[in-house]
């Protein structure tokens, strides 16, 4: 890690800074990084057995998944991309609406009332803008809530990036810009991504303040995240955050790294894995025994399970359905092909 | 000749073309994975890392780029992973792209070529299975091409690139590898703005491009079997259309059928059914039919089987013009 990377909890489980959260909060976070890693490796094994579409790993991922939303009250937006199942999970968003939009079922992007975070985007870097509108709305209507934004090294190459940078900067807004540099986007290395030394420095450029963590370590990530979160709620603006992470596992479940990667690189940072070095910690402080992670991942793997037999359970739409959102009310020519299908078939 | 994929045809015609050293390839993926339909396979090996060029994520920079380069005297190929991921780059497209050649009375040309992998039926996620082929063809300036089948494939994104004009290249993802076929191992060119008349029959036309060709096919043999004489035609080209070719088809049946996955508003059928209109009305026996996908967002994967156009869709259709 360079020098100006806020590091808390060492990848081997030592306490380098001072713990943002207690003992209780550190063992929660813990168990929802478990039971992120269970969901993320289910979601692969079932993708290979057919039962789910394409399906895109965040494994080593998982302190940036849950430490960014930790500091979230449960109304605040969370706008995040096809590999944040982990945080749109712990934001809220039910695990079976996360596995029916597997499946290949639009009912999965239909969050429950009251959840604010919305549907994965699938586009790279449309995203973030609207977690500008989003937290401009509230800072307009004064409701005292924090939008969210979480995406990859890739996205900060598209257009939208700087627009939404620059409105959040221009605007004021009480945004949170969180950056989960993973080191690739599909098969193009963070070398050739960018120039720059590191994707922090953009924000001095928009008139925000930046932050490097290490996006593995727990603490890290919890310690700029709640900073980053009260300084919006408390009207100081936007903050953007560079976790340093890596995809150690595939882009998805289509990919084949070994056409572009050593996993020499891989290893490296399996070694700093951010589970491993919460237990460590939590072990050495008598927080954890191994009877206690194994009820965890064996509930973890149940809910999954269960969340994917509602989901298969569910009928496939009718063909009517599929005329059924396009308006708040079908117009007329909508009610026209609805008929020619029922007459026709597909 | 090889038999080979429409990946593999399309991937001969662009190694034929780096051949030329004006020519590059550039997009997300091309290189080093070879892209994400592999259609690049190998070429980076072969051209290297400046000519087949990997870049950031940025469909704007990617057509921008491209757009400034073929100013500049070279012969740019960019490729989109998606067509749901091109609207990015359609600013550049639209504003730069398809008028610089008006803009500066020929001075300056765009002689680029944009590939757009297009269409669903592979259960793909959201974006991943759009046809939104008119939001190219109603932009003057812009030539559009869609191949259907590896002979052509491999022939048209030779023009193409050949091509002193831009032209959006779009291919048909369900058809990458869905057929098979002998391709002639020699650079040629098939010519752009040229509908090919795949079967000749005397009582309906059947018109149809890109991924349909094949229900289509399968169509025509179908009303064959039940006494329909179906004429099919695969229009390979947009724009410039092949509007003699179609005219006097109808003309010689009296009865027309066209088919794409598009949804149906504004949908390139209706700017054939017009032109049918126009220039054959008065040898139509029964209206024309269109057989497309709805006005609606492409469903995923559970029920997406309602969305694409099926066999039976079309020989309904037919059915129904055979009637009058
Ligand atoms: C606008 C757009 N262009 C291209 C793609 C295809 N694509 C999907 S993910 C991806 C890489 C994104 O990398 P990054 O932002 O670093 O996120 P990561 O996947 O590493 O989490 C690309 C190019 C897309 N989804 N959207």
């Amino acid at each position: 890690m360079p020098q100006d990377t806020l590091q808390i909890l060492a990848p081997n489980g030592e306490l380098v800074g001072d713990p943002p959260i207690d003992l209780d909060r550190i063992r929660e976070l813990y168990e929802a990084m478990v039971v992120a890693r269970v969901y993320d490796r289910k979601c692969t094994a079932m993708q290979k057995q057919g039962r789910l579409a394409t399906y895109a790993p965040f494994e080593g991922q998982e302190a940036c998944q849950i430490g960014a939303v930790a500091p979230l009250n449960a109304d605040d937006w969370v706008v995040a991309t096809y590999r944040d199942a982990g945080a749109m999970w712990f934001a809220g968003y039910p695990m079976v609406n996360l596995i029916l939009g597997r499946t290949g079922d639009e009912r999965g992007g239909k969050t429950p009332e009251g959840i604010n975070v919305l549907p994965p985007s699938i586009t790279v870097g449309g995203h973030m803008i609207h977690a500008v509108g989003t937290a401009w709305a509230d800072k307009l209507q004064d409701t005292g809530r924090v939008s969210l934004t979480m995406f990859g090294d890739g996205a900060t190459s598209e257009g939208d990036f700087h627009e939404a940078m620059n409105f959040a900067g221009v605007f004021d807004t009480p945004t949170v810009f969180f950056c989960q540099n993973n080191g690739w986007a599909i098969s193009l290395p963070f070398e050739q991504q960018t120039a720059a030394e590191s994707l922090v420095d953009k924000a001095v450029g928009y008139g925000m303040r930046g932050v490097r963590i290490d996006g593995n370590d727990l603490l890290a990530v919890v310690a700029a995240a709640t900073t980053a979160t009260e300084d919006a709620r408390a009207g100081r603006g936007p903050t953007f955050i560079e976790a340093m992470t890596y995809r150690v596992g595939p882009h998805t479940t289509a990919d084949d790294p070994g056409r572009y990667r050593t996993e020499t690189l891989t290893d490296q940072w399996r070694a700093k894995d951010p589970i491993d070095r919460v237990r460590v910690y939590l072990e050495a402080q008598g927080q954890w025994t191994e009877a206690w992670e194994a009820g965890i991942a064996q509930a973890a793997s149940q809910q999954v399970e269960d969340a994917v037999a509602e989901a298969e359970a569910l009928e496939p739409f009718t063909g009517d359905e599929i005329f059924s959102a396009m308006f708040a009310e079908p117009t007329l020519p909508l009610l026209d092909q609805r008929e020619m299908l029922r007459r026709d078939g597909p | 000749m090889t038999e080979r994929t429409m990946a593999q045809a399309l991937n001969a015609a662009l190694s034929d073309a780096l051949a030329d050293p004006s020519v590059v390839l550039l997009g997300e993926d091309v290189g080093m994975t070879g892209g994400v339909f592999r259609v690049t396979d190998g070429l980076r090996e072969t051209f290297g890392g400046d000519r087949v060029i990997d870049t950031p994520v940025a469909e704007s920079g990617i057509i921008g780029a491209a757009f400034g380069m073929a100013v500049a005297g070279m012969r740019p190929i960019a490729e989109l992973q998606f067509m749901g991921f091109s609207y990015p780059g359609y600013d550049q497209i639209v504003n730069h792209v398809s008028r610089i050649r008006n803009r500066s009375r020929h001075r300056f040309t765009a002689p680029l070529v944009i590939r757009i992998p297009y269409g669903g039926g592979i259960g793909a996620a959201e974006h991943h299975s759009e046809s939104f082929e008119t939001i190219y063809t109603h932009v003057p300036g812009l030539k559009v091409v869609v191949p259907s089948r590896p002979i052509d494939a491999k022939g048209l994104l030779a023009s193409a690139i050949a091509d002193p004009d831009p032209v959006i290249f779009l291919e048909p993802i369900r058809a990458y590898r869905a057929i098979k076929e002998d391709v002639p191992d020699a650079p040629y060119l098939t010519p752009i703005g040229v509908a090919s008349i795949e079967r000749t029959g005397s009582d309906v036309t059947l018109i149809a491009y890109g991924a349909m060709m094949k229900e289509t096919r399968q169509a025509a043999e179908l009303l064959g079997a039940n006494g329909v004489d179906a004429e099919v035609i695969d229009l390979r080209t947009l724009v410039p259309l092949d509007v003699e070719t179609i005219v006097a088809s109808v003309q010689n049946t009296g009865r027309a059928v066209v088919i794409h996955e598009a949804p149906r508003t504004t949908g390139f059928g209706a700017e054939i059914a017009a032109l049918i209109g126009e220039k054959a009305l008065y040898s139509l026996k029964a209206p024309v039919e269109r057989v497309t996908g709805w006005d609606v967002v492409v469903p995923l994967r559970r029920a997406e089987k309602h969305y694409t156009p099926g066999v039976d869709r079309i020989v309904n259709a037919t059915m129904r013009t055979m009637e009058s």
